[in-house]
């Protein structure tokens, strides 16, 4: 049951194999024996998500429905959900109990799927190993002999997914929270064009760069995600009007012809040996389907990483300003006075992390600083997003590793912050020209899971999942779990 | 770019943030990495590139001028640390 | 030494949409706390604004009234700070590319002639909630209702040197935009703030001094109050060799006296930048076109239409079209007596007094324009003299009655015009004014012309008030000159 894909858990639901009560149940009874060695939960809905299923369950029984009518799955713990914890990782939401649901919650909601919880995560999705949350990390489920990280800032979504604690979990990806994790956990992960999911009611990180999507633990199963969650939102100024294609239907869309593109600056000598191999047998692979690969330049990757760790705190230090102790989240103890209540609440509330992001920030946007850093870093944003415009004139999707390399050990990044952003290089710039992006897992490394990652055009998601479906079609590295102590599988 | 301890005190106190006395020497030392690390900016030739402010160049979608909401003071109360007469209470505001 | 004051105006203007610039909550004025707060207008943490199209009709509506250019793309940035009554921790406005370009407002003074204050900008933005200073256990209480209403924020450049001049600007911006009908006007209720940027000079001097900034003037005159406060102040102040330093004042209306604001003296860093929530709004011709289409009749048009079709003089016509309210009495008057010059008189004089000294709204008092209109037909064909006619609009005005005619009727104000009895009346006092008669026939014209009143007074109390006086007149000259 637990290996299922969704479409098979649908079909199983409506042959009456077995009920959504009993596969929600099979759920929450892994969720209550594993979470605890893998904190992918902040919190579990058990009363809620069950009755969520017996409705479901009266629903198949009345006539058709949706596909996800009755199928169990996560919310990253960013998604405001009516009724239910809303932490975002923080203790600052500690308490935070939203009156309203994000349109994604909705979404999922109407399609009558059941929410098994909230998964963990970095602290405001701030973070790329999910240690900065106020939960403590999720543990990655491939870890044997020391913790790994599953990677962040998603991390407990991809730990519920690959765990098997949840079929199927919804993530956001702001500099490659959801691509980083589903990387280092085997899963499928994509981050859509920026606009094609609505934002409304997702805590914000950084507005311009922030977009949620689907951790899978196939293309097909993400697919099936993303048609529940994209679509144009009147509540979201940003989310765009296009029509959403029948993601499904385009997966198997012939890869005959396709061109690949393979920038320089991503194969090159900083390029790990290992990944280097998987990548290699990945592209044999489109190149036996009768895709083309071709050498191309992003010439300006380089300062993706730098430009991005301008406009992310920038946009931040003003999107946490919101929480000030007045009409919700933490309040520290007896305030001598106004100010004493904003130093103290934002303090106490707020990780290292975060209020270092909030700083730089607020440094970036200052008088005398505003042009050499928040303005420079937006024109450098628009030689990124020209540098892919120019690629997509000769290829039709770009192909590259996900991360430097498989998963890393719980505090092994030290606390340098610049040594953790770095991680963040190959996905980043997605994320800066708002792009569609995927990361599907795509070997191994010392047994550790990686991923290859495929960004599109605008809107290309159905090529960037039909591209990963075919690609699973012909290998099995998305079925494999991690069979550990941790998981019990 | 180098920022001073006297810096630091200024954002942190824009940010209305606290700083722990025995963390502000390796917070400043972290902020001052993550800038001269974001540094590398400077090098790239941006004459004549607008700046981008969002992916799409799109433009703005204007609402209709409905009254849509109506009142939900006790839902949104729920959540206030403190409260009276629907008014949201803070340690006196003067001005 | 001989100074000069400079003053430059920052007006806020809360816009009469039905729903919030960001939301889709009422701006209905009076609510209870926090009850036309939603989600997005208590910043909840997720929530996203989306801009209402009518704000930004109300203020293309507002730069074209001025002659500005209105911007056909314009970007919401967020002005960052911390305040209890500001619930995202930073102000969602315009500043690089507000809507509103440069403009002209001009301005009529007392002394009859006129003056081109320059707008520089205005943009839109979102109004801040209120904190409430009664005691709440030693706390203040927040609500948030206003929280989100559009505003304009309308800039001057410092084109005013007189509290006068910037009163009368406050007031031409006051008739603009409540003949546009974008703002109730309502300045008691905050529908109208003023921020006066106030700095003197030696005469003569082309450099600016240090100014200061008192903020939230609710009425026009505590704005003179305050400017001439200020302005004593400084000048006193640089005269005793003191230094004038840039702040921000708080104008406190009862008490005569003004203060500084120490909260507001923390140097700001406001670390404006575009808010990645919204998109650049662009406004197409067809948006504009439309606006203007929309727009109702501007007061220097309106001026200028009286002075053209009506005859109406220059400073008539430019009191009576500064407000919508009195030129559309005035004109429903008009429609009815058919007498723009005594009309006016009657709307400038006796009812503007009555609205000045009884504090009270037109809309309030159920006094029309066709009230006043037959009155002034009364008195044009001599039913009713001048002095009847007052106490008629007593009548009217404080609601005892509403018909012109029965008020003159019930209350003998008939005038006489009867000539045959006013001849009767005549002859009957002339009789016992033979010493008087004499003097008058003996006397020169310019000279008769004085003596004349001597016999009107008797006239009229003879005819208890009623005679007709322009009759009793004709007769008289007749008789005594005949």
């Amino acid at each position: 049951m637990f290996e299922k894909s969704i479409k098979e858990l649908a079909e199983g639901l409506r042959q009456g194999e077995f009920s959504s009560q009993e596969l929600t149940k099979a759920y929450l009874d892994r969720i209550d024996q594993y979470n605890g060695n893998l904190n992918a939960y902040i919190t579990v809905a058990h009363e809620q998500a069950l009755a969520d299923a017996r409705a479901a369950d009266e629903k198949i029984a009345a006539g058709p429905a949706n596909i996800w009518t009755g199928i169990p799955f996560a919310h990253k713990d960013i998604f405001c959900t009516e009724g239910l914890l809303t932490s975002c990782g923080s203790k600052m939401l500690s308490n935070f109990v939203p009156p309203y649901d994000a349109t994604v919650a909705t979404n999922f909601k109407q399609a009558g799927a059941v929410c098994l919880g909230k998964a963990n995560m970095d602290e405001f999705a701030m973070g790329g190993s999910n240690e900065n949350s106020f939960y403590g990390p999720a543990i990655n489920p491939w870890s044997t002999d020391t913790s790994l990280v599953p990677g962040g800032s998603s991390g407990g979504s991809a730990v519920a997914v690959a765990a098997r604690l949840a079929p199927a979990a919804t993530g956001t990806d702001t500099g490659g929270s959801i691509r980083q994790p589903a990387a280092f956990c085997g899963l499928t992960g994509l981050k859509p064009t920026y606009g094609r999911v609505s934002r409304y009611g997702m805590v914000a990180f950084a507005s311009s760069l922030d977009q949620g999507g689907p951790m899978a633990r196939s293309a097909e199963d993400a697919a099936a995600m993303l048609q529940v969650m994209a679509g144009y939102d009147a509540k979201d100024s940003t989310s765009v009007k296009q029509a959403v294609p029948n993601y499904s239907m385009h997966l198997n869309q012939d890869l005959k012809g396709l061109r690949i593109g393979l920038p320089v600056e991503y194969f090159n000598k900083h390029l790990n040996a290992a990944m280097q191999k998987v990548l290699e047998d990945a592209i044999k692979l489109f190149e036996a389907r009768g895709a083309v690969c071709k050498e191309i330049s992003l010439p300006h990757t380089e300062l993706a990483v730098p430009a991005y760790y301008v406009i992310a705190p920038a946009e931040a230090s003003a999107n946490l300003s919101r929480f000030d102790g007045v009409r919700y989240g933490y309040r520290c103890d007896d305030p001598q006075d106004l100010m004493d209540m904003y130093m103290r609440s934002r303090s106490e509330g707020f990780g290292t992390e975060v209020k270092r992001r909030i700083m730089v920030g607020a440094y970036a946007l200052s008088a005398g600083y505003y042009d050499a850093y928040y303005r420079k870093a937006q024109q450098v944003r628009r030689l990124i997003k020209n540098d892919f415009m120019t690629a997509f004139e000769t290829v039709d999707v770009i192909l590259g590793p996900t991360t430097p390399s498989p998963a890393f050990g719980l505090g092994e990044k030290g606390d340098d912050p610049v040594q953790m952003y770095l991680e963040d290089i190959y996905t980043i710039s997605a994320n800066l020209a708002g792009l569609p992006a995927l990361s599907a897992p795509a070997g191994t490394i010392d047994g550790l899971p990686v991923g290859m990652q495929l960004i599109g055009n605008y809107f290309d998601e159905a090529r960037l999942l039909a591209i990963a479906h075919q690609f699973q079609a012909e290998t099995n590295w998305h079925t494999q779990a991690p069979k550990t102590e941790l998981t019990g599988l | 770019m180098s920022i001073s301890p006297e810096d630091i005190q200024k954002i942190a106190k824009l940010s209305h943030l606290q700083l722990e006395k025995d963390k502000t020497e390796k917070l400043g030392q972290d902020i001052n990495n993550i800038l001269s690390f974001v540094d590398q900016l400077q090098a790239a030739d941006t004459s004549n590139i607008e700046p981008m402010a969002h992916p799409m160049d799109a433009e703005q979608i204007l609402r209709a001028d409905i009254v849509s909401e109506h009142d939900q003071r006790e839902k949104l109360a729920k959540n206030a640390p403190a409260i009276e007469d629907g008014l949201f209470l803070v340690p006196r505001v003067i001005e | 030494m001989k100074w000069e004051t400079v003053i430059g105006l920052e007006v806020h203007v809360q816009l009469a949409t039905k729903s919030k610039i960001f939301s889709g909550s009422s701006t209905t004025f009076g609510a209870e706390p926090n009850t036309q707060a939603n989600a997005v207008d208590l910043a909840l943490p997720g929530t996203l604004p989306v801009p209402n199209e009518q704000a930004f009709r109300y203020a293309t509506m507002f730069g074209l009234a001025i002659d500005a250019k209105i911007n056909r793309r314009s970007v919401f940035e967020r002005k960052n700070y911390f305040y209890p009554d500001l619930p995202k921790g930073y102000q969602t406005t315009q500043l690089d590319a507000p809507i509103v370009g440069s403009g002209i407002v001009q301005i009529q003074l007392s002394n009859g002639r006129t003056k081109d204050i320059r707008i520089h900008h205005a943009h839109l933005e979102e109004d801040a909630g209120k904190s409430l200073h009664e005691d709440y256990h030693g706390m203040s209480g927040i609500d948030l209702n206003r929280a989100g209403t559009p505003l304009i924020e309308i800039v001057s450049e410092p084109d005013m040197h007189t509290a006068e001049e910037a009163v009368e600007f406050a007031k031409a911006l006051h008739s603009i935009v409540t003949s546009l009908g974008i703002c109730d006007g309502q300045m008691s209720q905050g529908s109208m703030r003023f921020d006066v940027n106030i700095s003197v000079r030696p005469e003569g001097s082309d450099t600016l001094g240090t100014r200061t900034e008192t903020k939230n003037l609710n009425s026009f005159r505590f704005m003179e109050r305050a400017i001439a406060l200020e302005v004593e102040r400084q000048i006193d102040l640089i005269e005793d060799g003191g230094r004038v330093i840039q702040e921000t004042r708080l104008y406190d209306g009862e008490k005569d006296t003004a203060r500084s604001m120490r909260s507001k003296e923390e140097a700001n860093d406001y670390r404006y930048f575009p808010c990645p929530d919204l998109l650049p709004v662009v406004l197409d011709d067809s948006f504009i076109d439309a606006a203007r289409a929309a727009m109702p009749e501007l007061p220097k048009d309106r001026k200028n239409r009286f002075i053209d079709n009506l005859g109406l003089n220059d400073y008539d016509a430019g009191i009576l079209a500064a407000s919508a309210e009195l030129s559309a009495l005035f004109e429903s008057a008009n429609k009815v007596a058919d007498n723009a010059k005594l009309c006016a008189n009657w709307v400038i004089g006796e009812l503007s007094a009555r609205l000045n000294s009884d504090n009270v709204n037109l809309e309030d008092k159920g006094f029309t324009g066709d009230m006043l209109g037959l009155l002034v037909l009364r008195i044009k064909d001599g039913t009713v003299s001048s002095s009847g006619a007052r106490r008629v609009f007593d009548i009217l005005w404080e609601g005892e009655h509403a018909d012109v005619d029965a008020i003159i009727e019930t209350q003998g104000l008939k005038q006489v015009s009867d000539t045959g009895a006013l001849e009767a009346i005549v002859d009957e006092v002339l009789a016992s004014m033979t010493a008087q008669i004499t003097q008058y026939r003996e006397a020169d014209d310019k000279k008769r012309k004085k003596l004349m009143g001597g016999f009107m007074g008797p006239l009229m109390k003879a005819s208890k008030g009623q005679g007709n006086p322009k009759l009793f007149n004709e007769i008289l000259q007749k008789k005594l000159n005949g």
